[in-house]
């Protein structure tokens, strides 16, 4: 392999050398022992298939239904996570008599309440956005309420003294002071909605990414189906890299310690 | 106000949950929203009951422990001993860590289409996808554990003498362990969703082709009772975890 040795022996290079190697040999596998099957294709066949899906448009229909439920989904459940958050945050009292509810709601699998959402919008996207909501709330929620309980008391103790309301007080202090850990808990939160808006396609609603990779697979086309794999690998690599790039660059001055 | 006895805030929290039941009961009496859609928690608790009764509630529920159990067990043996193998040479961890980093984020569920066309729509696709999809809390968790030990505690081995396994058994397992406990919890809620997940695709006996079922049919108090149950389950398996990690770590001073 000519091109990793040319590659100066860095953390890059070596992270490359192992996916190039797994290609090249399934490629070598499947071409050499002339294996045939409808479950697996060799890695020049993908290419040439995911080339051929986003030339037609079909990958860039589904990429974009599965993010606009995705994101349609996260800005519902952000929202309210974020509401519940700043509330249960600034009251104490609310907090613990809110404590056993929210428990006990909390660990009910976001893929359980697909079924109800299901009878009560059919298939589509009110469906997706449901379940997606349901799942985006609570890493928002729980990560809002510990960024205020980080605030630093000063910045309390100066609310007070200027007499804000609890209004100015959240608006003009508490939000400012926590943007910067809600935005990571936005990011965690987003690709949370992706993961939960491709199986909601896959299980049950017939759109987007998660159907597109389903149908690929029923259809006995493993090279699409394979292409799809990465694809939607790619689209979360890509939601979560741009949300990075955004909180450095929005945050970066806030959060040295900032953990990924 | 806030100096309360803990005790009389558990109560108080408890008192707001059955008065957000009595809500629920008079919203569904009211019938602010179809009962079609919203049955009232009478409804849903009769169909609980009925369901147990009978004992085809139980016999489903115990079809989805078991999956999400054998998948969960089978993820941590293969996440821990990949994890241990990686971890334990700075090379593969150059080499392998970026591509798992990378492996990492693909949605669990994406890999089905994969594993139906490998193992059909059987016990043993459901079980690998498990396996496959729980695995990386685990795996990664491990990865960070064995790198993350105190560099001195392996020079002890070597003075020691001792061989790679019991550097593995003796030092490095346990001291990874926080990290290890920490990435089974996170593995065994994926465990409950691919376990449910894969019975919807399947329609393999369990909680979930259940409640897709009384969906489909419109038996809203089903549908809820399986719910309720679930959300049972997560919160059962969730605590279970915490306690044995609370007893398996007692000997660590605590960190929060």
């Amino acid at each position: 392999m000519s091109a990793a040795s040319r590659i100066p022996i860095g953390a890059g290079g070596k992270a490359v050398v192992v996916p190039v190697a797994l290609v090249v040999l399934a490629e070598l596998a499947i071409r050499l022992t002339g294996f045939r099957s409808d479950s697996v294709a060799p890695p020049s066949e993908v290419v040439v298939a995911a080339i051929q899906a986003l030339t037609d448009g079909s990958i860039a229909r589904a990429t974009g239904e599965t993010l606009a439920s995705a994101f349609g989904g996260l800005a519902l459940g952000g929202g309210v996570g974020f509401a519940l958050g700043i509330l249960l945050g600034s009251s104490a009292v609310l907090d613990r008599l809110l404590d056993f509810s929210i428990e006990t709601i909390r660990p009910v699998p976001p893929i359980a309440l697909m079924p109800i959402a299901l009878m009560v919008f059919g298939f589509g996207a009110r469906l997706e956005i449901a379940v997606v909501a349901f799942a985006a709330i609570w890493p928002i929620l729980i990560l809002t309420r510990a960024a205020i309980a980080g605030i630093d008391p000063q910045l309390i103790e100066v609310a007070r003294a200027l007499r804000l309301g609890f209004g100015a007080r959240v608006l003009k202090i508490v939000v400012p002071a926590i943007l910067p850990r809600v935005f990571v808990a936005l990011r965690l939160a987003a690709g949370i909605s992706i993961i939960v808006a491709v199986t909601v396609e896959i299980t049950v609603n017939p759109v987007g990414l998660g159907y597109a990779i389903m149908i690929a697979g029923q259809s006995l086309r493993p090279a699409l189906m394979l292409a799809l794999l990465v694809w939607i690998g790619l689209v979360g690599w890509a939601v979560n890299f741009l949300l990075l790039a955004a909180e450095r660059s929005l945050f970066g001055f806030a959060q040295p310690r900032a953990r990924p | 106000m806030t100096r309360l006895a803990p005790v009389a805030w558990r109560l108080a929290s408890l008192a707001v949950g059955i008065l957000l039941v009595v809500l629920w009961q008079r919203i569904a009496d009211a019938r602010l929203i179809p009962a079609v859609f919203l049955p009232g928690p009478d409804q849903a608790w009769g169909s609980l009951v009925g369901g147990f009764a009978s004992g085809t509630l139980l016999s489903l529920l115990l079809a989805t422990v078991l999956r999400m159990i054998y998948g969960w067990l089978l993820a941590s043996l293969l996440g821990i001993a990949i994890g241990a193998a990686i971890g334990m040479s700075p090379r593969a961890r150059a080499y392998v860590g970026p591509t798992l980093e990378l492996l990492r984020p693909l949605p669990a569920p994406a890999i089905i289409p994969l594993a139906i066309a490998f193992f059909g729509l059987s016990d043993a696709m459901v079980l690998g996808v498990i396996g496959f999809g729980a695995l990386w809390p685990m795996l990664l968790a491990t990865m960070h554990g064995f790198s993350a030990v105190e560099p001195r505690l392996y020079e002890v081995a070597r003075t020691l003498g001792l061989s790679r396994l019991a550097v593995v058994f003796k030092i490095a397992l346990p001291s990874s362990l926080p990290d290890i406990l920490a990435g089974m919890r996170l593995g065994l809620t994926i465990a409950l969703i691919l376990a449910v997940v894969g019975e919807m695709l399947t329609g393999q006996d369990g909680l979930g082709t259940w409640i897709l079922r009384a969906a489909r049919g419109f038996r809203a108090p089903d549908l809820f009772a399986g719910v309720i149950l679930l959300g049972l389950l997560g919160y059962a398996s969730a605590e279970a975890l915490a306690f044995a990690e609370s007893r398996l770590l007692r000997w660590r001073p605590r960190t929060r």
